[in-house]
């Protein structure tokens, strides 16, 4: 792995500032945030704290503008030695690993609530006695739509599961199409890959591009799909535990979904500006990278959230 | 290309800016362990208020409310803010060292690292002169208190985790991707320093349970403001739900607040003693066997919350497992020590007394893995005597070995090793008198995070507080031999202490700003 | 190591010594007995654990300290070369190993007994309030006359502030103990109404947490007539520390005429709703009342400690309309710690209480709440 040769070369960066700024747009991010929920929670004025956290924000976006432009002016000036380079490789694995671990934490607690909470409380099971005394009416059953107290937590009137297994169901399910679009898509982003080692930088434009619109049109369904279940099937993050278990899983994949889409629109201008070479891509690779692992992630959303 | 900007490289830049700005691993190991131990202060002041309110039944000095914040204060800021980063800081300050590499592999990240650590810290201390007052749930933040009967500055505290996560990330990335790809030629796998390789599995476990922990406290910021239900049962959650993910951070949280501690002692030893490291090897499978098991050992923590009985004995099976490759660790250094030349300078005195002391901390951990005897244990100063022997006279000698065995190396110059024995031994009596006692009142029945107890524990609560004053009074001279030996005192030489082995006593004392800029010469590097 | 432990001892010793004049009782070292089968059985495991630790330790810290006294350098030590063998790594690992399974046997062997909870005679439902019990012994059939009560803690806040001397049971002591006969199988079914605390009794060898919203069991089977105590063991906020617990283990025929009297005051309590009452009856009852549930958090002057807990004393609902002050109490304050006393106080003492709060710390309504008002109101509510 450490090849002789390559060792003298790595470039060690002088000063930065970035860090130290993006610290303070971060704080002043998080900290703006914290007082907007909490100014919305005693019913106060939040336009004091949304300042803060906007001005927060645009410093934050601003830094890590600048940060990547660096990053990659001094990949185009030839500062970055292979050995640097695989430094970023591992830095993105293991972020993306991170990542898995995060959406981790959202399907344990889909597991344990599905598996263990909703049947206690429904009568079954070890701790069955909880709901013969405490929640006698509640049934268990998932999706959950008669919550153990509905008085607390209003019941949606629909879930968004399969209701039937059939094909005419599936023809006008949305996540069902859903889960086309971002599959076709990393097979777009695939040959958008193959193009660029092939030199085939109008391939390369081509289905990046068709890539980036999958992406889209997902995001789109998504938010479509979001504007039903509030507007026709009383399906909020406040119905219960199956729409807080929904809500979480689909929107912070959705969440990621906007962000690696955003990444691949930038690899979309860096190509059509003829960033990449074929055997000089990174960044495109990390993008892309995280394009499957955000598929993989719908996949088994699609799975355990939907259809099971 | 490094070479191309030499003429730059030869020291650091003037003014405070230097330390705002930048990418030196030194540097940043070095704020980072001055962070750590202002938050040493800072949690153990905390601490001394706890002591002070426990030194006599009657609430006298502050009311239940504000104790409640001080003991949760004194947690986060204990684990988040003196321990985790002062292991950080060693990591910066020795990794490339030691491995032969000319700093970490992605300095500026390493920068941001840190940066956003400090106002992660404003922010939570923050909340102590917020109307609402600091968080006061516990440093376990069991919801629903900490959810639906939260002070509003739950939602600074959220963000706050969100942030030390980030940063715990961020360096994990660097620590690994510094360890896997800038070794030295030469420098394989089974020849990296101990330390080196309990930090990669350190950062492997960082790495897995640090999104978790924030998945959790996203989860809290959810039911607080978004009205989810995920830890109330009248929407169909189960505040249990709450406590298996945070435990399953929360477990291997504790095992990266020793593993590194484990590198630093396995590297104290051998120089004292003068002789080779007894079994390298089974080091470091024992490490990676502990830090498997620790991700399928967190319901031991919840033994009283109800569960199953297959769940109970499976925890407590899996967790008794875990003595085993911890006693191979000790055993190792113990045959290390049998038959070699020792001496006992200040570093080695904290080296052994871990030995010890974390010892007697782990056998209290295995009868809190007893689940019928955790019944009795569970939540009493049983268990605050046992996590503080395996944390203080544990994670906190270990650091402090580190810091009196590198002290030169950063330095160039000897501490003063009076002080030094005189920091040690104050410390020892110390801490004992400040924890042994704990043992009894837990069995005598004391529940943990009181503000005030019945009549028959006031005796060896008493005691505890005089320890815990004796303790945390010694931790002054530690500060005054750091200051004494950066502001001068004996040169020291580069290779410092007569038994030491390693790529880092091959450079000069003061370690020059840069260090192997080019990698070294392979022959230097030697099995462990 | 030997001379630092000894010098450590040593001192602990000598301050025991110096200072242990003014003790009342032995020190307590190790964990009760307690005084049931579980209990014992937890004991026993408890020392045999903790004698093979002791011996483990012994062992390894012999050895180092062996190596400490006669290899170090200042002798003349030299240090020998070896640093590994595979044999004695295979040695020290299965040794630990096997120690292990003799400590796992008797463990499950004591977690499935106590997991055991079946065939109880008595069923009791235990639910934790910030900051109370509360005590609802289940019915045989629907008939019989519910008894269930609250059990809060009785020791004064002057004791607390150290303005009264401390009696024998400082915090240990409630108003209203839980009762139980000896020799029999008595169920728990532990939960709670707000946030998580958790049901401890040490001679028992039972701790619970009482989850809001699920139900966890334990049981006892008391062998001793006595009083037995404990405390509350999750931390459950502001006073988590003054939630003792205290149970009564009593004769069967006293259990049986405690129960009968019991039920006896239920019918009484029940009826009793209609009484009128006066002023100066509702003022005093109202104050002990208000002494036992709210000072906690509302504070003996009504100040309460903003701005978690609001202040009585001028309080807009307080001095406002009458109604709103009744559903207030009844209902609560959902999502806070203002809990719902409609289920815990009966007609009478919320009439009481509103009466008090209404016309002290400043306010001057005037009102007179009667317990008829009030159950007019519940009933409504149901
Ligand atoms: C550095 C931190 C650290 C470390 C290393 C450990 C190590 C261990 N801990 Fe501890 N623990 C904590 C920090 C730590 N713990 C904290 C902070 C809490 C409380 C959290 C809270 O609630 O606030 C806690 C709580 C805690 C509990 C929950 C108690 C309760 O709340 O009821 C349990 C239960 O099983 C436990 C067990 C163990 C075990 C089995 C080990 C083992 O790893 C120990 C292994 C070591 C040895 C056993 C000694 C050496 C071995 C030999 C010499 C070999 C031969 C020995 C035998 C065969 C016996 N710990
Ligand atoms: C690494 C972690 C760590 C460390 C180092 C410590 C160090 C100490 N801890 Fe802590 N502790 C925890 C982690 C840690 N603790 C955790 C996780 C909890 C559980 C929290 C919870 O329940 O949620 C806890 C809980 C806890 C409790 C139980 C509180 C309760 O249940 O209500 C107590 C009580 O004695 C205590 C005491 C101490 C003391 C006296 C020290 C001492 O070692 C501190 C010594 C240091 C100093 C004192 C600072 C340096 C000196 C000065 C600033 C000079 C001034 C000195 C004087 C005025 C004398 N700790
Ligand atoms: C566990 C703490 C606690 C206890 C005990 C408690 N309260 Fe409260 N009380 C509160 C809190 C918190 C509120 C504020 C609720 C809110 O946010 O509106 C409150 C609000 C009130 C109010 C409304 C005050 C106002 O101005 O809004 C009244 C009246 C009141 N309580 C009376 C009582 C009485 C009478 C008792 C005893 C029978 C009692 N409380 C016991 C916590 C408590
Ligand atoms: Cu109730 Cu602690
Ligand atoms: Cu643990």
């Amino acid at each position: 792995m450490a090849s002789a040769g390559s060792h003298d070369t790595y470039y060690v960066p002088e000063q930065t500032k970035l860090p130290f700024f993006a610290s303070i747009g971060l704080f002043l991010t998080v900290y703006g945030l914290g007082n907007v929920l909490n100014d919305i929670k005693s019913s106060e004025s939040a336009t004091f704290s949304t300042l803060v956290a906007l001005v927060g924000f645009i410093i934050l976006s601003f830094i890590l503008f600048q940060w990547f432009s660096t990053v990659i002016r001094e990949n185009h000036a030839g500062m970055n030695s292979d050995q640097l380079k695989r430094s970023y490789v591992w830095g993105m694995g293991w972020f993306i690993f991170s990542e898995v671990m995060f959406f981790a934490a959202f399907f344990g607690a889909l597991f344990y609530v599905r598996t263990f909470a909703v049947s206690w409380l429904g009568g079954e099971g070890d701790k069955g006695v909880t709901g013969d005394i405490l929640w006698p009416n509640f049934e268990a059953v998932w999706p959950v739509i008669e919550n153990p107290n509905s008085e607390l937590f209003a019941n949606p009137h629909e879930a968004m599961d399969v209701k039937e297994w059939t094909p005419a169901f599936f023809a006008k399910y949305l996540p069902f199409w859903n889960t086309l679009i971002l599959m076709t898509s990393s097979v777009t982003v695939h040959f958008a890959h193959t193009a660029l080692k092939a030199e085939n930088r109008k391939g390369l434009i081509q289905w990046l591009s068709v890539t980036v619109a999958l992406g889209v049109i997902f995001l789109f369904l998504q938010v479509f799909e979001y504007y039903e279940a509030y507007a026709h099937y009383g399906l909020t993050l406040d119905s219960g535990i199956y729409g807080s278990t929904f809500f979480l899983l689909t929107g912070f994949h959705g969440f990621h979904v906007t962000l690696g889409t955003f990444m691949l629109a930038v690899m979309l201008a860096r190509a059509i500006k003829g960033h990449f070479k074929p055997d000089d891509h990174f960044g495109f690779e990390a993008a892309s990278w995280y394009w499957h692992f955000v598929d993989v992630v719908w996949v088994g959303l699609f799975i355990f959230v939907y259809l099971l | 290309m490094s070479a191309a900007h030499d003429d730059h490289h030869h020291g650091p830049a003037k003014g405070f800016t230097r330390w705002l700005y930048t990418t030196n691993h030194k540097d940043i190991g070095s704020m980072y362990l001055w962070f750590s131990f202002a938050m040493f202060l800072l949690g153990g002041t905390f601490a001394m208020v706890i002591r002070a309110e426990l030194f006599q039944p009657g609430l006298q000095l502050v009311d239940p409310n504000f104790f409640n914040q001080m003991t949760t204060m004194h947690g986060l800021i204990m684990v988040f803010g003196a321990v985790m980063p002062a292991f950080v800081g060693l990591a910066n300050w020795m990794i490339p060292m030691m491995i032969g590499a000319p700093d970490m592999a992605l300095p500026r990240m390493n920068n941001w690292s840190f940066w956003i650590l400090p106002f992660a810290f404003a922010m939570l201390s923050a909340t102590l002169f917020m109307e609402a007052g600091a968080p006061n749930f516990g440093w376990t933040f069991y919801a629903p208190l900490s959810t639906t009967y939260a002070p509003e500055t739950v939602t600074f505290f959220i963000f706050a985790v969100h942030i030390m996560g980030a940063s715990s990330i961020m360096g994990s990335i660097n620590i690994i991707a510094t360890i896997l790809n800038m070794r030295a030629p030469g420098m394989t796998l089974m020849k990296m320093p101990l330390f080196v390789w309990t930090w990669l599995i350190t950062a492997y476990l960082l790495i897995a349970v640090m999104p978790v922990l924030a998945g959790v406290v996203t989860m809290m910021l959810f039911d607080i403001h978004f009205g989810t239900s995920f830890f109330n049962a009248a929407g169909g959650g189960d505040p249990v739900l709450f406590q298996h993910v945070f435990w399953f951070f929360g477990h291997p949280e504790v095992y990266i607040m020793i593993l590194p501690a484990f590198g630093i002692v396995s590297a104290i030893i051998p120089t004292f003693a003068r002789k080779r490291l007894f079994g390298y090897d089974s080091m470091v499978y024992a490490t990676a066997s502990i830090a498997f098991l620790s991700f399928i050992v967190w319901a031991h923590h919840m033994f009283t919350v109800g569960m199953p009985i297959a769940g109970e004995l499976f925890f407590m099976y899996a967790t008794m497992l875990i003595a085993v490759p911890t006693g191979v660790k000790v055993f190792n250094w113990v045959a290390t020590m049998f038959r070699g030349s020792m001496t006992f300078e200040t570093p080695m005195l904290f080296a052994i007394a871990f030995v010890v002391l974390f010892t007697m901390g782990g056998f209290t951990g295995l009868m809190l893995a007893i689940t019928p005897a955790d019944f009795q244990y569970h939540d009493t100063y049983f268990v605050v005597a046992h996590f503080h022997y395996v944390l203080v006279p544990g994670a906190v000698f270990s650091i402090m070995a580190a810091t009196y065995y590198w002290l030169p190396k950063w330095t160039g110059h000897m501490y003063d090793e009076t002080l030094g024995k005189l920091h040690f031994w104050l410390s020892f009596i110390g801490v004992n008198i400040l924890f042994f006692p704990q043992h009894f009142l837990g069995l005598a029945g004391m529940p943990r995070r009181i503000p005030d107890y019945a009549l028959q524990f006031a005796d060896f609560n008493w005691i505890s507080s005089i320890g815990g004053f004796l303790f945390g009074a010694s931790q002054l001279i530690l500060l005054v031999v750091v200051i004494k030996c950066v502001k001068g005192g004996k040169k020291a030489t580069a290779q410092v202490w007569e038994g030491a082995q390693g790529l880092e006593w091959t450079v000069d004392s003061p370690a020059p700003y840069h260090t192997f800029a080019t990698p070294p010469d392979p022959k230097l590097i030697h099995a462990q | 190591m030997l001379p630092k432990a000894k010098l450590w001892l040593g001192l602990v010793v000598a301050a025991l010594t110096l200072f242990s004049t003014n003790l009342q009782a032995a020190w307590e070292l190790n964990m009760t007995q307690g005084v049931t089968q579980i209990s014992r059985d937890t004991y026993d495991l408890h020392m045999q654990i903790l004698w093979w630790c002791v011996a483990i330790g012994v062992v390894v810290f012999g050895v180092m300290l062996w190596s400490i006294i006669n290899h170090r350098k200042s002798k003349g030590a030299v240090s020998a070369t070896f640093h590994e063998s595979t044999k004695v790594e295979i040695i020290w690992t299965v040794i630990p190993f096997v120690i292990l399974i003799l400590m796992a046997i008797p463990a499950t062997r004591v977690l499935t007994e106590a997991y055991d909870s079946s065939e109880s005679e008595i069923d009791i439902q235990v639910t934790g309030y910030q900051w109370r019990w509360e005590y609802k012994y289940l019915r045989q059939d629907a008939n019989e006359e519910e008894v269930s009560f609250y059990s809060i803690m009785s020791t004064s806040r002057e004791e607390i502030s150290n303005d009264l001397p401390k009696q024998e049971h400082y915090l240990l002591d409630v108003d209203n103990p839980l009762v139980i006969p000896i020799n029999k199988k008595v169920r728990f079914l532990v939960t709670a109404n707000d946030v998580i605390h958790a049901w401890w009794v040490p001679a028992f060898a039972v701790k619970k947490d009482a989850i809001p919203g699920f139900i966890n069991e334990a049981w006892t089977i008391v062998e001793e007539p006595g009083i037995y105590r404990g405390q509350c063991a999750e931390l459950c906020g502001l006073d988590h520390g003054f939630m003792p617990i205290v149970v009564h283990a009593v004769e069967q025929e006293e259990y049986d005429a405690w129960y009968a009297e019991k039920q006896e005051q239920a019918r009484v309590t029940r009826e009793m709703a209609n009484n009128v009452v006066t002023m100066s009856e509702a003022l005093e009852n109202g104050e002990q009342i208000y002494a036992r549930n709210c000072v906690a958090c509302h504070q003996a002057a009504g100040t309460g400690l903003p701005p978690a807990f609001p202040a009585l004393a001028g309080s807009d609902v307080v001095n406002g309309d009458l109604r709103a002050n009744i559903d207030l109490l009844i209902n609560g304050v959902p999502g806070t710690a203002m809990a719902a006393y409609g289920r815990q106080l009966n007609p009478i003492e919320l009439a009481a209480v509103i009466t008090f709060i209404r016309n002290s710390f400043g306010n001057t309504t005037g009102d007179l709440v009667q317990p008829a008002d009030v159950n007019t109101i519940l009933q409504e509510a149901q």
